[in-house]
């Protein structure tokens, strides 16, 4: 039990961090408007998650502008998904078959 | 913040954010049914009005009808019959599925609606031009064919980004389209197969699978 509870990734404690992950494992890029709607939380939640995950550089962000309205891109990094996917297989491991997803 | 939640309901959250982050979910099977009466209405009118003067059957078998006068008729009835259809199939199609998206507090039109629908109308847009210039050099005969078969291509192409059943009825619209191309002169009755009776049949398996017993989680999923 020990052995499994150090293997956790703290990075994916919380209930927005892991959504944010979830949705870039699925989509090439995800903007600012888009996370916040399907996380359903608030600016100042969701972007200091996100300058979490930048940091420890499982995210990266790409500012551009539409027209003049600014317009943040979110990114996973490679390390960022394989992090996200050794958290799959370690949630698999503790309900004892691995997920369909 | 909750910390540790169970790793069933992670999974269960992850699984869902990625459905509903990239495929569009709020395509309404009713919909489905209802283009599907509106595909059968128009093409049983279109079928008694060619069956009357057998110009339809005629103009399959060989060109001298080009000539015949009731041409024109012929694709006076065709062209705004299916320009209703069209239309009303579209009308209730957005309206089924707003209503869908809204009944499970969705956004109708967010990324995934905007992508499913381009790629939908990449291949759809290519078939109608087609079908313009096919109507431009007279082959009439082709045109249920050419829209089956662009019909069914377009929809393996939005498949990957709404419910994977789609996939499955693009290639049964393709096998109708060839089969329509091959046997010219029942071209409007595997039209009629394919947008009106696979339409239905479709509609009714999506509206099983995923709205009619979903309703009642769904409400409860979104507190």
């Amino acid at each position: 039990m020990k052995e499994i509870i150090s293997k956790l990734n703290r990075q994916f404690e919380s209930r927005v961090r892991l959504g944010i992950m979830s949705v870039l494992m699925v989509n090439e890029t995800v903007d600012f408007v888009t996370l916040k709607d399907l996380l359903d939380t608030t600016d100042g939640n969701l972007s200091s998650h996100l300058s979490a995950l930048e940091k420890n550089g499982l995210v990266e962000m790409r500012k551009q502008f539409i027209g003049r309205k600014p317009n943040t891109r979110y990114k996973a990094t490679d390390v960022g998904k394989l992090a996200f996917k050794e958290h799959l297989d370690y949630l698999a491991k503790l309900i004892g078959n691995r997920p369909k997803l | 913040m909750e910390i540790n939640q169970e790793p069933i309901q992670q999974l269960t959250e992850i699984r869902n954010l990625m459905e509903r982050s990239s495929r569009f979910i709020s395509l309404s099977g009713i919909s489905g049914v209802v283009a599907g009466l509106i595909a059968l209405i128009g093409s049983g009118a279109a079928l008694v009005y060619l069956d009357f003067d057998q110009r339809y059957f005629e103009m399959n078998g060989h060109f001298a009808s080009l000539e015949n006068s009731g041409y024109r008729d012929t694709l006076w009835f065709i062209i705004p019959d299916a320009m209703i259809m069209l239309v009303l199939a579209l009308f209730s199609g957005i309206y089924f599925t707003s209503r869908k998206a809204r009944n499970k507090g969705l956004k109708v039109w967010d990324s995934t609606a905007r992508r499913m629908v381009i790629n939908l109308s990449i291949p759809l847009a290519t078939g109608g031009i087609f079908c313009l210039i096919l109507l431009y050099h007279d082959l009439i005969f082709l045109l249920a064919p050419a829209t089956l078969l662009f019909y069914g291509l377009a929809l393996i192409n939005a498949s990957k980004y709404t419910y994977h059943e789609i996939r499955v009825l693009g290639i049964c619209e393709i096998i109708l389209g060839l089969m329509a191309s091959w046997l010219i002169p029942f071209g409007l009755l595997f039209w009629a197969a394919g947008f009106g009776a696979l339409h239905i049949f479709y509609g009714l398996i999506m509206y099983y699978r995923y709205e009619k017993e979903n309703l009642n989680t769904e409400a409860g999923d979104r507190k």
